[in-house]
């Protein structure tokens, strides 16, 4: 793998992820301010999700760690339903990791920057990614996501009961349309369905937050070959 | 307010370690082939379980009520593949309308 040597090179392929990314930036925006509204009115406040969008930066677990929140789910509940959401990184960033360049501090900090679109668009196909599409993609999106935060953590202060605003129906709404993109396959119908079977049998019986983290085991039905 | 920072303390800590696996951690090695199957599995059960939960979860038990039309709304506007926030905004405009009838 050759290495870019000037820094104009670099430059010129950052520029390429921000061109890329530029269609979709209202996205993570508006997906920001949802996310800053839903995590106040589950009573976040405004500043954890502010910091929450900046050092998580993966908007799915943010939402999923709100929503178990907002029902009451205990801490360990919370945490475990967003790192398990977010487990989908580790093999995504080993593939990426053999187009990083640098030292393991700037290695690290270029990783932060993995998010699905910027890793889908960046695939060059036979395992290769465009380095500088990955980092202007998530150098454009970071500031959007974190700011579309902020923002909405704040309106949400003065929007008001968020029940009467049809909020709590937001949530499920929106873990389908993050669902729909991720049933990629037979298996992966087949784990959705049988984590939603588990998830609605133990509602009533087991506390908020644990019928999700029991319906993750549905994702070993993935040891079979 | 504690509880939610340590919520975000450490799936903060956890996600920046999993993002840096293959470039820092791993340093080239990958996955064992079943546990990628099994990780990649991970993402469409937790959000299927979430979907389940938060439109039917209730104190307890299972509850139906205005967010069950609201999420059929939304399946229909991701039928007609409507954008995400629309798909979002159909479900709570739906269940705010249902309330104020």
């Amino acid at each position: 793998m050759p290495r870019v040597a000037s820094t104009g090179g670099r430059a010129i392929r950052l520029r390429d992820g921000i061109r890329a990314g530029a269609p979709l930036a209202p996205a993570p925006f508006a997906f920001g301010v949802s996310f800053g509204v839903l995590a106040q009115a589950a009573g976040m406040g405004i500043v954890a999700p502010i910091v929450m969008s900046a050092t998580t930066f993966a908007g799915s677990a943010q939402f999923a760690a709100a929503s178990i929140l907002d029902e009451n789910g205990t801490v360990l509940a919370a945490i475990l339903a967003a790192v398990l959401l977010n487990a989908r990184y580790a093999p995504m960033s080993i593939a990426a990791a053999p187009s990083f360049e640098g030292r393991p501090l700037r290695r690290l900090a270029a990783s932060q920057l993995i998010v699905d679109e910027s890793w889908a668009i960046a695939a060059r196909g036979g395992g290769r990614f465009d380095l500088g599409v990955l980092l202007g993609i998530g150098l454009l999106f970071y500031p959007l996501w974190v700011g579309g935060t902020a923002l909405g953590a704040l309106a949400g202060d003065v929007v008001g009961d968020p029940e009467r605003l049809g909020l709590d129906a937001a949530f499920p709404a929106l873990f389908l349309a993050l669902l729909v993109p991720q049933v990629r396959s037979r298996r992966a119908l087949v784990a959705a369905l049988l984590a939603a079977g588990t998830a609605l049998v133990l509602l009533p019986l087991a506390p908020p937050g644990v019928p999700i983290i029991a319906a993750s085991a549905a994702s070993l039905i993935g040891l079979r070959r | 307010m504690t509880h939610v920072w340590l919520v975000v303390g450490a799936v903060g800590v956890a996600t920046i370690a999993i993002k840096a696996t293959g470039p820092v951690l791993l340093g080239g090695r990958s996955l064992p082939p079943r546990l990628a199957d099994v990780v990649e599995l991970l993402a469409p059960a937790v959000l299927a379980a979430l979907v389940v939960t938060q439109a039917v979860g209730g104190d307890g038990e299972i509850v139906v009520d205005e967010r069950v039309p609201a999420l059929a709304a939304a399946a229909v506007a991701l039928v007609l593949r409507a954008p995400m926030l629309l798909v979002v905004v159909v479900a709570a405009v739906v269940a705010a309308l249902l309330r104020a009838l």
